[in-house]
């Protein structure tokens, strides 16, 4: 197998020693089917015991180890080496703060797509001896997209809005809203808008699309938020129309 | 240290955890319960599961079939009790997920859609496209944030369970944050920590996957049951280890050697039809396919590459359009991984390991014998995989034993938990592990190097407790076990920042694999037969005489594990030969 | 001491700067000023026809000398960027389904050329007849 060395440039913080984040360079001998990652464990394996960074599945599913890699947000474990020839330079994806080296702290993330419920919400709750809901595979491809998200944050990582204003809910928070929203079993629609049709939330959009360019699973949540203001401004509008109709 | 109170709990917030969560929850709202994990629930390894759960709903197929596939798969080292109700409760638990959103694949009528796997006589596999894992994984996520009472603790690492005069009082885990030990002080407490498939170099398992709680539970006296069976997975990708589901074999794949045969006939599987015929050929056992491979490698039969020996997973012959609506997720990663479409080229794969079958002694509601110490998912033995599991029957495990420990735990500590004990030695218990984490981080003078011991002690397993093991083989892995534990202790991180100190939660890590690798070694070593993923060159047939029993492997402080056995249950299927491919007829 | 986390600076007004993907889209957005100021050049073109036709023979020499072609031309590949971009994006905001089926983004993105196309060939005629 073919091997090269690479000149890998990682951005380093250690609140407890740093005042600010600093790059350090290694060099690495990577094989060439060699993902980022291989060359970031390589580091902590061999080279640097002291560097810290998330990561678990090794299959881009798991969604722990999101990077900026050349100024890209990636999965690194889905970033191969023989993609950047000259250096590689990893950072903390971007508009996070960076709790220690590659690690950044998501809690926003997760109060936000807690905000918008994202869970079934049904007026009634069925047994289970009532048996499955039918949802016929038209019905579930109309949302099995959006679905598909693993939280890795890249999107929002890659969103200049999300960057500029803390309080926006973000590309894939509002994506998850929008895959229950569709989903045939849900009636929770009403019950999200307050959270989802809001300033913070849908409106705060302005279409960059970077996050469905970056998104590793096609996810798409640039149309999912434009689907979503579509829909919010039918409502709004039939609000006024047919004010006796329920929501 | 600051004590958290709660009334229940929870270590691990994978399926197993988070089903167990959601039935505390719904049981008795009242409940404070404490969801504590090391990495945020939805990287836990339940995301990589692929293939689908198990659970009948066809009329073509029967809780019988179910039952007969499960016990034979195991070689009937399963307790039948434990099957049996695991079987009934199978389908209400995929309805009540499908219930909560889990986007299950449908037949065109609306119904939820089934696929075959290996070992199984009706095809009764429930599937979500090939994210099955994922999507439970997400959708139990997602609906845990509906409950007020589940109080999530994410990225706290677990190091001890505390527990005075054999009842449990909690657990103490380190903020990962902020470095700081915390003690959860609990009625009942519940290990949902998962598999240890990191003690081999070559597994599917992610990097989490390090057997802590297994580790846990066994340092306080619960034994490992049945450790010495661990599943290989036929088709893993080479190098990275990468699950090829057994999916792919289920709609229509096959695997050849290198003269592009179809080994598996010259192992009591066949015949080779043309279309997946149910348990038989591909669609055989896992475990003897893993040894198919064996076999043939040592015939000179399959492909070397890079990394090691290969053979062959052609899905070209289902053509693109079925490939991509089906099994997606494959046809990316080996075009990713390995540069190979299957649209236009065959698989490399070999045998990985997949999955651990023992795991922490527990009765049919999951409770082990400390009092309010339950466990429950891959980490657990309840025992419903004896000595190989059927694949997809783990996803619906974590459901079904996952709410069972749930209630069980809520009933517990709903009626006060335990006896009282004495506050002192609670305290002076909860002290003494912060105290073993501390005297790791401080350490100055050690001479180990983490990631070399780590190294070592994989190796050793992958040579000596591999897919065919002996003597000689199990008494070298158990020595050299012995000799890696002893250089543990002058182990010295080169971290020592309290913030997010993956040094520390690596090291932390390695004390676990240790544990549970010497009680795998150990018992191994020990059952002098073969069964199911337990094979033993020196001892090639099954002794029911003798060994139709559970092993159960006891911590000891120093030295070897001690190895008792207790009975299986057996209610209504008598052992008997296991029966693939045109034999069965 | 721990100093807790870092939160690195955004500049407020230069973000866009920073990737070549902010900077298209800044070009998107600022092709809606050439589409407005096109839009009020027409608008100041009525209310010099409503003042007779002197005044209305000064404004199309202003629309017609070198600067005002060359604000046109501008502004036409703005329009056309403009529409572009938002063709482009039509399948996302306005998935079509068939049968079922997802309508190709491609089939979505070639009607929209396609209306506009027959759309600015109708007006071409009406202007010549
Ligand atoms: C690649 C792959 C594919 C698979 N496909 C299938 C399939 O198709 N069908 C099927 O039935 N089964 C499949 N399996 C098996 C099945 O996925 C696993 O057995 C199952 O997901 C284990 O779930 P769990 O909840 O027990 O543990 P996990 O999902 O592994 O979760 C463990 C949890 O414990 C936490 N934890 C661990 N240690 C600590 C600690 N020290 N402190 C705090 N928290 C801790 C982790 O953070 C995590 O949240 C597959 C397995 C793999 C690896
Ligand atoms: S939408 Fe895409 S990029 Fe964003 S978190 Fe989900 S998977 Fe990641
Ligand atoms: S390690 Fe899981 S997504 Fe990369």
């Amino acid at each position: 197998m073919r091997e090269t060395i690479h000149q890998l440039e990682v951005l380093r913080y250690d609140p407890e020693t740093d005042t600010a984040p600093h790059f350090q360079t290694y060099a690495v001998t990577c094989q060439e089917d060699w993902v980022v990652l291989d060359a970031i464990n390589y580091v902590k394996e061999n080279l640097d015991r002291t560097l810290s960074y998330r990561w678990s599945c090794h299959m881009a599913v798991c969604g722990s180890c999101g990077m900026v890699v050349n100024g890209e947000p990636v999965l690194s474990c889905h970033a191969f080496v023989r993609d950047y020839p000259e250096k590689i330079r990893v950072e903390p994806l971007a508009n996070f703060p960076i709790e220690r080296d590659l690690v950044v702290a998501i809690d926003d993330f997760v109060e936000k797509l807690t905000s918008v419920k994202p869970y079934i919400i049904s007026a009634e709750e069925r047994p289970v001896e009532s048996g499955e809901n039918l949802q016929s595979p038209e019905q579930l491809a109309v949302f099995k997209q959006y679905a598909d998200c693993i939280n890795c944050l890249l999107c929002y990582s890659a969103c200049p809005q999300y960057a500029l204003n803390d309080s926006f809910i973000g590309p894939a928070a509002l994506a998850l809203a929008h895959r229950y929203n569709l989903d045939s079993r849900d009636e929770g629609r009403s019950a999200r808008a307050d959270v989802v049709a809001s300033n913070p939330g849908i409106w705060e959009c302005s279409f960059v699309g970077a996050c469905s360019e970056v998104c590793p699973k096609d996810v798409d949540p640039a149309a999912a938020i434009q689907q979503t203001k579509i829909a919010s401004t039918v409502d709004y509008f039939m609000r006024f129309l047919m004010p006796w109709r329920k929501q | 240290m600051e004590t958290l109170t709660s009334d229940v709990a929870i270590v691990g917030a994978g399926g197993a955890g988070l089903r167990a969560a959601i039935a505390l929850a719904e049981s008795n709202p009242g409940l404070r319960i404490a969801l504590i994990s090391k990495v945020y629930p939805m990287r836990s390894h339940t995301v990589a599961a692929e293939g689908g759960a198990a659970g009948v709903i066809k009329d073509n197929d029967s809780f019988d079939n179910h039952f007969n596939d499960t016990v034979a798969g195991g070689d009937w080292l399963c307790d039948q009790d434990a099957v049996e109700f695991f079987i009934h409760e199978a389908p209400k638990e995929l309805t009540r997920i499908e219930h909560w959103g889990c986007p299950w694949s449908r037949q065109a009528d609306g119904h939820v859609a089934v696929r075959p796997f290996g070992g199984m006589k009706v095809e009764r596999t429930w599937y979500a496209a090939d994210k099955t894992g994922f999507h439970l994984l997400h959708t139990l996520f997602q609906t845990t944030l509906k409950y007020p009472s589940i109080k999530r603790y994410d990225e706290y690492f677990s190091t001890d369970i505390v527990a005075v005069d054999d009842a449990c009082q909690g657990v103490v885990a380190l903020e990962m944050r902020t470095g700081q030990l915390r003690f959860f002080r609990a009625k009942a407490v519940i290990i949902a920590t998962g598999g240890a498939g990191r003690i081999f170099p070559f597994t599917t398992n992610g990097a989490i996957k390090t057997g802590d709680g297994m580790a846990m539970a066994y340092r306080i006296g619960v034994p490992l049951k049945d450790m010495e069976f661990v599943q290989y997975h036929p088709t893993g990708l080479p190098g990275t280890g990468i699950l090829i589901t057994e999916g792919s074999r289920g709609e229509g794949g096959i695997l050849v050697n290198k003269d592009g045969y179809r080994y598996l006939q010259d192992y009591d599987l066949g015949p080779p039809d043309p279309w997946p015929r149910k348990k038989a050929m591909e669609l055989g056992p896992r475990d003897r396919l893993s040894q198919a491979f064996w076999h043939e490698q040592q015939k000179g039969r399959t492909i070397k590459t890079d990394y090691g020996d290969v053979v062959h997973l052609d899905l070209r012959h289902l053509g693109e359009a079925k490939i991509n609506e089906r099994l997606p997720m494959v046809r990316e990663l080996s075009k990713s991984y390995v540069g190979i479409d299957p649209v236009d080229a065959p698989i490399p794969v070999r045998p990985v390991v997949h999955y651990t079958m023992g795991g922490i002694d527990t009765d049919i509601n999951g409770a082990t014998r400390v009092g309010g110490l339950f466990a429950a998912g891959e980490c657990a033995c309840v025992s419903i995989n004896g000595a190989n599991r059927l694949g997809s029957n783990s996803l619906t495990e974590l459901l079904v034993f996952g709410a069972r420990a749930g209630r069980a735990a809520a009933e517990y500590a709903a009626a006060g938990g335990g006896a009282a004990v004495s506050e002192a030695l609670v305290t002076e218990q909860a002290e003494a592990a912060e105290n073993r984490v501390l005297a790791l981080f401080r350490r100055t003078n050690g001479i180990e190097d983490i990631a070399a011991l780590r190294r070592e002690l994989t190796a050793t397993m992958e040579a000596g407790a591999g897919i065919y093991r002996s003597e000689g083989s199990l008494q070298e892995a158990c020595a050299k076990m012995a000799e890696i534990r002893q250089r543990y202790a002058s182990i010295e991180l080169r971290d020592k920042s309290n913030v997010f100190n993956t040094d520390l939660t690596e090291a932390l890590e390695l004390k676990s694999m240790i544990d549970v690798a010497s009680a795998l070694a150990v018992s191994a070593y020990h059952r002098t037969e073969s069964r199911g993923s337990h094979q033993r060159l020196d001892y090639t047939d099954r002794d029911d005489e003798k060994f139709l029993k559970h092993s159960l492997a006891t911590y000891a402080a120093q030295g070897e594990p001690r190895i008792d056995y207790c009975d299986v249950v057996i209610t209504r299927s008598k052992p008997g030969d296991r029966v693939y491919g045109g034999k069965q007829e | 001491m721990i100093r807790g986390p870092y939160v690195r600076p955004v500049g407020r007004y230069s973000w866009w700067l920073s990737q070549p993907r902010y900077i298209r889209y800044m070009l998107r957005e600022v092709s809606a000023a050439f589409i407005g100021a096109y839009i009020l050049m027409l608008i100041v073109g009525l209310l010099r026809l409503s003042q007779g036709p002197a005044a209305y023979e000064s404004y199309l020499t202003a629309v017609l000398s070198s600067a005002g072609v060359a604000f046109g031309l501008i502004t036409f590949v703005f329009a056309v960027y403009h529409s572009l971009t938002w063709f482009r994006v039509t399948p996302k905001a306005m998935p079509l389904r068939m049968r079922g089926k997802a309508v190709p983004p491609a089939i979505i993105v070639g009607a929209h050329w396609l209306g506009w196309a027959v759309a600015s060939l109708l007006i071409l005629l009406w202007v010549a007849v």
